[in-house]
């Protein structure tokens, strides 16, 4: 049981024209190395600033960050930025255009220095392989590529400089249904075959069922409930996670008892 | 809903064709598709982006037959008149006898007007001559049924100024205003919170139920669908692939890809993640029409 | 599975480009026309008949005269070809404004790059210096530098210069404020890209396109704010031929020695056209690309 990240009552107040915004309030937090662990919550709930908290876009006003056992500053170092990697949610915006997409792919090796320039073609080939994707697409252009094929190249860069953590922002809300579904496998592959934490935030509860292992709800700054996936859809302790998983558009009769029980407050039979 | 089986449908496409580009070297886009919508009826048009259902939609409001690069062609019949080439008959009929909804509210309103004025322009777009007060009075009555709680307030503020949700309430309340016979909904919702989302398809099925206004939904979200629609098309690459009541699409989806839909989508009751491909050659299979769903038979001359 | 992405369409954005330049009769004839001029230019010692007119002394005794041979553009005061100076003129006039934006340019674009990129203080010193130098009416300014200066070719270009590169810094601020939120420069930063970096090697090449066709553009508006410049004697001076001047100088013999104006300054409008049609045609060809 080894903690990768530890969030230790970390708070985030933002100033603006005078105003102050409370983003994020006394988080307390751990997540396991090598599991899946989601960030839901709606707009105003934190967890875009608990994402940037954790990537070290911005330092907590409040608590610290600590990445295996070590805290993290204010302001981090390049070699501390290598373990911790971002997917965005919008591929479309994710690449330069300007840029080749190996160009793109190799950026983190470019910028912490990793191998020489032959050997990091030979491993952005091999990222694009990973996932999913020929090797040619090395040397086009991100123009006229669609959204899942984006996504899958910034899931290869995310990957470059051997990321320990990967925060996932939304990464499948853009897409397509059946790409979201390749997607979201090809997510689970990478985590399980290279041993990755993912810190996947979404808005979508029935993602958060089928991908995740933990999760944990967000609104207005406050972490206000955590726990095992299974237990947070057999028993939610709080009226607002009711409140989620109740406004989930369902598709099958089963998804809508299941739901319907957790609208009323009961606990549903079957606690799968 | 027993219907003379004379009734015309409010709106009825048929072999609707869609290329973009110059006349030599167009790209088609639709492929012949049919639909219609029957009064009272909510009708759901459910694709994944890139399978001509939101540019359908916009045809029937006349809204993209005018641009040179757009080659349509087939038949929208709406409010007894042929509306496939644009035109100034559809475009009087734009806002107070078919009324369009989008997927941002806050950026289909108009950022530099008041609330109020924009009202004031779809109510006169209804009554060419309908006095200020008089507009202002329906707009506050028009914006308590859709429960925004300062209806006067409301109008004198702009769209930044309110919530996602409260535009997309205004948003609903302006679309509404004139009693229009159709109701196109694209994408709505999809751009505020779970929560804000169920709540708005909840007001806008007791309103359209209760006022008898015909919907086309256009939606990727299968799940929004199911809770909003009596009938479904769905849509793949430009083509109809099938056609069923609801209850019919979601307990016996017949084409294989809306069964690849249907399994792709995470379900809250678990299940993992099934294995499927993003194309194959089995979705191009033809269309499959459920039992007692078929397009209305063509009016002899 | 066909993919939408093929190599194919990455190399049609480039000919893209290239088919709506050469499509367009107006790009194509603006074109022709810088060609040319440039080639003059370059070549002017073998071109033009009488090379040595560029210096104080013509033919005296074919003073003032109208166009004729083998003067086909007649002689000025000092009997010096007419056809010979403008493509002097135009030598000087193209290397005036290549030193011009080859020093503008890259001092605008890296203001406008720290300024639209670093925010807060940055932004508003950099951006308020450059509002200083746009408020001003640029001929006005141009002359209000060179008050100061001896009226030289090299002062003129610095005056020029001094007022110009405000124009790039606020043409990148605008372009790199809105490059700013795009995703891969969040990409960027979360790697730990440097600061120099993000800016030259992510978004700069995002600005290319606006820079490249206003430095085009500019070129010819360069000239004209020469000529206007030494039009008004505050320029390069007598005997180097400056096509400013040469219309100056001319004006006085209007109308009889109408030719002595007339072609210097049909030299301006041409060169300003061509370079402004090789301009709109590029922006053309950057939309087509994409």
């Amino acid at each position: 049981m080894s903690a990768i990240l530890e969030l230790d009552r970390v708070g985030k107040t933002f100033t603006a024209d005078g105003h102050r915004v409370v983003a994020l309030e006394d988080v307390s937090l751990s997540f396991e190395r090598g599991e899946c662990h989601a960030i839901v919550g709606e707009s105003g709930s934190g967890k875009t600033t608990l994402a940037n908290l954790v990537l070290g876009l911005i330092p907590p006003s409040a608590g610290s960050i600590r990445f295996n056992g070590v805290p993290l500053p204010g302001e981090r170092s390049r070699e501390q930025r290598r373990s911790i990697q971002l997917v965005q949610q919008n591929p479309l915006s994710a690449l330069n255009p300007r840029r080749s997409v190996g160009a793109s792919v190799r950026l983190p090796l470019d910028v912490h220095g990793i191998g020489t320039s032959a050997s990091r073609a030979s491993r952005v080939a091999a990222l694009l392989e990973e996932v999913g994707l020929d090797g040619d697409y090395a040397r086009r252009s991100p123009r006229g590529l669609s959204g899942g094929q984006r996504q899958r190249i910034a899931i290869a860069r995310a990957l470059a400089c051997e990321p320990e953590l990967i925060v996932l922002d939304e990464p499948t809300s853009a897409l397509d249904v059946l790409v979201q579904a390749r997607v979201l496998q090809l997510l689970h592959r990478l985590r399980v075959a290279r041993g990755l934490t993912y810190l996947f935030i979404t808005h979508d509860l029935a993602v958060v069922r089928a991908i995740a292992s933990r999760v944990s709800v967000f609104q207005k700054g406050r972490l206000v409930e955590t726990g095992p996936v299974e237990a947070i859809f057999s028993d939610p302790k709080t009226a607002y996670t009711r409140q989620l998983i109740g406004a989930v558009p369902v598709v099958t009769d089963e998804e809508a008892r299941l739901r319907d029980a957790i609208r009323a407050g009961a606990v549903p039979m079957d606690a799968t | 809903m027993m219907l003379a089986p004379t009734a015309e449908p409010v709106l009825t496409i048929r072999d609707l064709r869609l290329a973009f580009g110059s006349r030599r070297n167009a790209t088609p886009v639709l492929h012949g598709i049919s639909l219609h919508v029957r009064t009272g009826e909510k009708v759901a048009l459910v694709g994944e982006s890139g399978s001509g259902k939101s540019v359908t939609a916009r045809l029937a409001m006349g809204l993209l037959q005018e641009s040179p690069r757009t080659h349509a062609t087939g038949s929208i019949r709406f409010d007894g008149i042929e509306a496939i080439s644009g035109g100034r008959e559809i475009a009087r009929r734009r806002g107070n006898r078919v009324a369009m909804i989008f997927q941002d509210p806050t950026s289909a309103l108009n950022p530099t007007f008041r609330i109020r004025g924009q009202f004031r322009d779809v109510l006169r777009s209804g009554d060419r001559g309908i006095r200020d007060d008089e507009a202002d009075r329906r707009a506050e009555a028009a914006l308590a049924e859709v429960s925004i709680p300062d209806p006067k307030r409301a109008l004198d503020s702009y769209a930044f100024q309110l919530s996602g949700g409260m535009n997309q309430r205004v948003m609903i309340a302006m679309a509404l205003a004139n009693r229009p016979a159709l109701l196109m909904a694209d994408e709505p919702g999809t751009a505020l919170d779970v929560t804000v989302q169920a709540q708005t398809l909840g007001l806008m099925h007791e309103l359209t139920e209760r006022r008898g206004t015909a919907v086309l939904l256009i939606s990727h979200n299968l799940g929004v669908v199911r809770e909003f629609a009596d009938r479904v098309y769905v849509i793949y690459r430009g083509r109809m692939v099938e056609h069923g009541t609801t209850a019919q699409l979601f307990h016996d989806p017949r084409h294989p890809y809306t069964r690849a839909l249907l399994a792709a989508i995470p379900k809250i009751s678990g299940g993992g993640l099934p294995d499927l491909p993003e194309r194959s050659p089995d979705f191009d299979q033809p269309m499959v029409v459920h039992e007692g769903c078929g397009e209305p038979a063509e009016r002899r001359p | 599975m066909s993919e939408p992405g093929s190599p194919v369409v990455a190399r049609r954005g480039g000919s893209r480009a290239v088919a709506a330049f050469v499509g367009n009769p107006l790009s194509v004839l603006g074109l022709v026309i810088v060609v040319v001029i440039v080639l003059l230019a370059v070549f002017a010692d073998f071109v033009t008949p009488f090379p040595d007119h560029v210096g104080p002394i013509g033919d005296f005794a074919a003073m003032s005269a109208a166009p004729a041979s083998p003067y086909v553009l007649g002689t000025d005061a000092m009997g010096r070809d007419l056809f010979t100076r403008i493509i002097y003129g135009y030598r000087l006039s193209l290397i005036m404004a290549v030193v011009v934006l080859a020093i503008a340019t890259p001092v605008g674009v890296i203001v406008g790059l720290v300024a639209g990129y670093k925010g807060g203080w940055t932004d508003y010193i950099l951006m308020r210096i450059t509002d200083v130098f746009l408020a001003v009416p640029p001929l006005v300014l141009a002359m209000a530098i060179m008050g100061f200066l001896e009226p030289t070719l090299m002062n003129g270009m610095l005056a020029i210069t001094a007022m110009w590169w405000p124009w790039y810094a606020r043409l990148v601020y605008n372009v790199t404020r809105a490059e700013a939120q795009e995703g891969y420069v969040l990409a960027a930063e979360t790697v730990g890209a440097s600061t120099l970096h993000i800016l030259f090697r992510e978004i700069l090449p995002n600005c290319w396109p606006s820079i490249l066709t206003k430095m085009t553009l500019d070129v010819g508006f360069v000239i004209l704010m020469a000529s206007s410049l030494s039009f008004l004697g505050l320029g390069v001076q007598p005997p180097t031929p400056d096509l400013g001047s040469m219309v100056a100088e001319g004006a006085k013999y209007m109308p009889d020695g109408w030719w002595l104006s007339l072609w210097p300054a049909l030299a301006i409008l041409l060169v300003v056209l061509g370079f402004n049609l090789v301009g709109d045609g590029l922006r053309e060809a950057f939309e087509a690309e994409n």
